[in-house]
């Protein structure tokens, strides 16, 4: 790269560098690797899902963390992005859409209504998603701006960063999952 | 248009005799009480002899301070486009016993309607095709909108009474 540029590199991961090579963990190199290439699924029920599109679209340019593709199929997505409230109605498909995710999978709680249920507190709405899925990153606001939907994806890319390969492998994960009644092989 | 009006308010009332009254007039919309055995009929009468072609709204209601002969009420609010004539429709129901025709065989757009006075109010809507809940999830069993049914949801548990002014001196 010539001097003088603006564009800053991500930091190399920690390791050994020597002439013409780098040493370094498996862990990281993928974790680098994921966190720089989630592709989000957008399940956007109300306002949120507006706040959404603004911050897909170039102003804000979600792109630009590497989620530029969104996958409206689960079972190509990373990370389930829930935007908007959730009827109890809705909880089932929610759950669902959750189970049909490959491995991994992250979740990010957008918005006052997914985190909590919001304003409605009502005998017809879902009172948070954690209820029925777990969550990754909560999102407050009602709705947030597209920089805090930004702020909350980068928090969510540290968490992919600094996971080992096979979370699902892990007891702890094991144990979370089965919390909610969900079935992991 | 009053003059239209108030014909199809004399034509009902000689039609039914006894059977429809409490003719009010608010905000400009008259309003009749009609007795549950012959609401079929005055509304296949309003359609088929007076051109009301638009069932706008049915609609519960529920008073549980009433008498419980009238606890429960449907509301019909119907429309004849050809004069610009809406007319309210009030039918008081029993509690015990919330039962009413379909009007599924006159209009059939009350389809929908009708299921979803079912889903809220648990008003039971007679011939009706296929009553089952429209809205709300198909495991709920309480109909929400009876105001016995708290509207908060239960499961809330960030909720401290204090910040919402529920609790003697905010304590």
């Amino acid at each position: 790269m010539s001097n003088g540029s603006s564009i800053t590199l991500d930091a190399p991961p920690i390791g050994i560098e020597g002439q013409g090579y780098f040493l370094t963990s498996l862990d990281q190199v993928v974790g680098m690797a994921r966190k720089n290439s989630l592709w989000p699924l957008p399940f956007a029920t109300s306002c949120c899902g507006i706040e959404f599109m603004g911050t897909m679209a170039s102003h804000y340019d979600l792109a630009q963390f590497g989620s530029e593709r969104l996958s409206f199929s689960p079972r190509q997505a990373d990370m389930l992005m829930v935007m908007g409230t959730i009827a109890k109605k809705m909880g089932p498909i929610l759950r669902q859409v959750y189970t049909q995710m490959a491995e991994p999978k992250w979740v990010i709680s957008v918005g006052a209504c997914a985190c909590s249920g919001g304003i409605f507190d009502s005998y017809s709405v879902l009172q948070g998603i954690d209820k029925i899925i777990p969550v990754d990153v909560y999102v407050p606001g009602c709705p947030p701006r597209p920089e805090q939907i930004l702020d909350g994806v980068n928090r969510l890319q540290e968490l992919v960063q600094n996971e080992t390969i096979r979370r699902r492998d892990s007891p702890e994960y094991k144990a979370l999952l089965r919390s909610y009644g969900i079935d992991i092989k | 248009m009053e003059v239209d009006k108030q014909k199809v308010v004399d034509s009902l009332i000689q039609q039914f005799e006894g059977n429809v009254g409490n003719i009010e007039e608010t905000y400009g919309l008259t309003t009749l009480q009609v007795r549950k055995s012959s609401i079929f009929e005055v509304i296949k009468y309003l359609k088929e002899e007076q051109s009301f072609t638009l069932l706008t709204d049915v609609c519960g209601m529920h008073f549980p301070d009433n008498d419980p002969e009238m606890q429960f009420a449907v509301v019909y609010h119907i429309h004849n486009l050809f004069k610009n004539i809406r007319l309210r429709l009030r039918v008081f129901l029993p509690a015990d016993n919330p039962e009413v025709d379909s009007m599924v065989d006159v209009f059939s757009s009350a389809n929908w309607q009708e299921r979803e006075t079912y889903d809220f109010f648990g008003i039971i809507f007679k011939n009706h095709p296929n009553l089952v809940r429209i809205l709300n999830m198909d495991e709920m069993e309480v109909f929400p909108l009876r105001k016995e049914f708290p509207l908060e949801d239960g499961g809330r548990i960030d909720k401290d009474d204090r910040f919402f002014g529920r609790s003697i001196h905010n304590e």
